[in-house]
């Protein structure tokens, strides 16, 4: 009888307990909720921005979005991700498609590429990336400014064959020590560009007999 | 345990019992995110918070838990902790929880802390409790900076880059770039850097103790071992 009894208190101090716990984390969360949200919302908001910046459009790019289905041919995203419209006035003035390079040097590499709607690229964005510390982070605005030379290149500057390292007879830099990460960063920006050419109706929403 | 005094808790947590020097405990998160300086200060800061919580709160139930439930209630009180701390960081410090990633989760997982709730805190009141908590945070964090400070100095030639992170806009500029290195020594920054960064870390801590030891008993044996002519003022230990 003991022994039951000494059950039931240990039961009941570990149920108040968990009540005591979960209270206070959802307590927290409650309190910290729209203010998580806000802070990912501005996140987002700043890389978007960085692409179209604030004075190029009047719309509010983090809510314009469309959906892009995974295994989207072209631009190699694995799951189903958001793209982005940048508005002036009644013109859709550029997208923002999410794409995933899926030859880096280790893993997946996804980005966001941004396109105006004369088929240059606004610019390029790493959003994560598992590559060489050093070496193959270059890609990241935060250690280079590698990433920034795709800004106003198109589909015919330079033509498609040249999308590639220097190294392989193309007009983009490569880093010190690693090829492979820049040369999956620049495909996968022109996929993206090829994604847009071939999607430019539904993109900017251009009636087909205008283009 | 009980009457532990404030200047032997610091000693303890500091240097002699050191939780990442000599206990060893907490490895995972001490080699994963010390690549530079501002993860380890983040993850020393989290670390800390959850370590001291932690500790209050098992001070404070001690009498209300019997042996048999302790370690289910402690782990409930630092998964709390813990969970809280991460929502906290998500709202103020979102690119750091970003780069903290699962290393913020796991700090649960951290042998300090509930090694200091089971062997310490449950034994004492809660101001030494408290304050073993906080002296161990701080005595990991310190190593936990010292490590990054150091691979982030090797491996990319900079100190207390992207502070911003943890201190906003303003700490931008309190980068400082040391040298710059076309080849940065990549295995600082790699996880092996860290196994050898922290190998010479608790080198060196042995080495310094083993030369005060020596230096101590040195002062306590010359007298005797001395010739005849030397005078002994005071006393011998």
């Amino acid at each position: 009888m003991k022994g039951l009894a000494s059950i039931g208190i240990s039961g009941t101090v570990l149920a108040a307990f968990a009540a005591i716990t979960s209270l206070s984390i959802g307590w927290t969360y409650l309190r910290t909720e729209a203010q998580i949200e806000q802070e990912v919302r501005r996140a987002e908001a700043r890389q978007l921005l960085e692409i179209f910046p604030a004075e190029t459009h009047d719309n509010d790019i983090v809510d314009d979005t469309f959906s892009v289905a995974a295994d989207t041919p072209l631009l190699g995203i694995r799951e189903t991700r958001e793209g982005y419209r940048v508005r002036r006035g009644e013109n859709v003035i550029g997208v923002i498609l999410p794409v995933t390079a899926r030859d880096g040097y280790s893993g997946d590499i996804r980005a966001l590429v941004g396109i105006r709607n004369d088929g240059t690229v606004a610019g390029v964005r790493v959003v994560a990336h598992r590559e060489t510390p050093g070496l193959g982070d270059k890609v990241d605005l935060r250690k280079s400014q590698w990433i920034l030379g795709f800004e106003n290149r198109s589909l015919t500057d330079p033509p498609p064959p040249s999308w590639a390292v220097k190294k392989e007879g193309g007009v983009f830099d490569q880093f010190t020590g690693a090829t492979v990460t820049p040369r999956a960063v620049i495909l996968a920006t022109r996929r993206a560009l090829e994604y847009a050419a071939s999607n430019n109706d539904v993109l900017f929403e251009i009636p087909a007999d205008a283009s | 345990m009980s009457h532990v005094s404030f200047s032997q808790l610091t000693l303890n947590g500091l240097w002699k019992n050191n939780p990442a020097l000599v206990q060893l405990l907490g490895l995972c998160p001490l080699l994963a995110v010390t690549a530079s300086t501002v993860n380890a200060l983040g993850l020393a800061a989290a670390t800390l918070f959850v370590l001291v919580v932690s500790n209050t709160a098992v001070s404070l139930i001690r009498s209300l838990v019997s042996d048999t439930i302790r370690l289910p209630v402690f782990v409930m009180i630092i998964a709390a902790a813990v969970t809280v701390t991460e929502l906290l960081m998500q709202a103020y410090s979102y690119e750091l929880y970003q780069i903290l990633g699962i290393f913020l989760p796991l700090i649960t997982t951290n042998c300090i802390i509930l090694g200091r709730a089971d062997a310490f805190a449950r034994k004492n009141p809660l101001p030494t409790a408290l304050y073993d908590g906080f002296i161990m945070g701080i005595g990991f964090g310190a190593v936990l900076v010292i490590l990054g400070a150091i691979r982030e100095l090797i491996g990319t030639g900079t100190l207390f880059a992207d502070m911003q992170l943890l201190f906003g806009a303003g700490a931008e500029h309190w980068r400082w770039t040391v040298f710059s290195i076309d080849y940065p020594l990549l295995v600082a920054i790699l996880p092996p850097g860290a196994f050898l960064v922290t190998g010479c870390l608790i080198a060196l801590k042995n080495q310094i103790d083993t030369t005060l030891d020596r230096r101590a008993r040195a002062q306590i044996e010359e007298p005797i071992a001395g010739s005849k002519r030397v005078r002994v003022t005071g006393t011998i230990s």
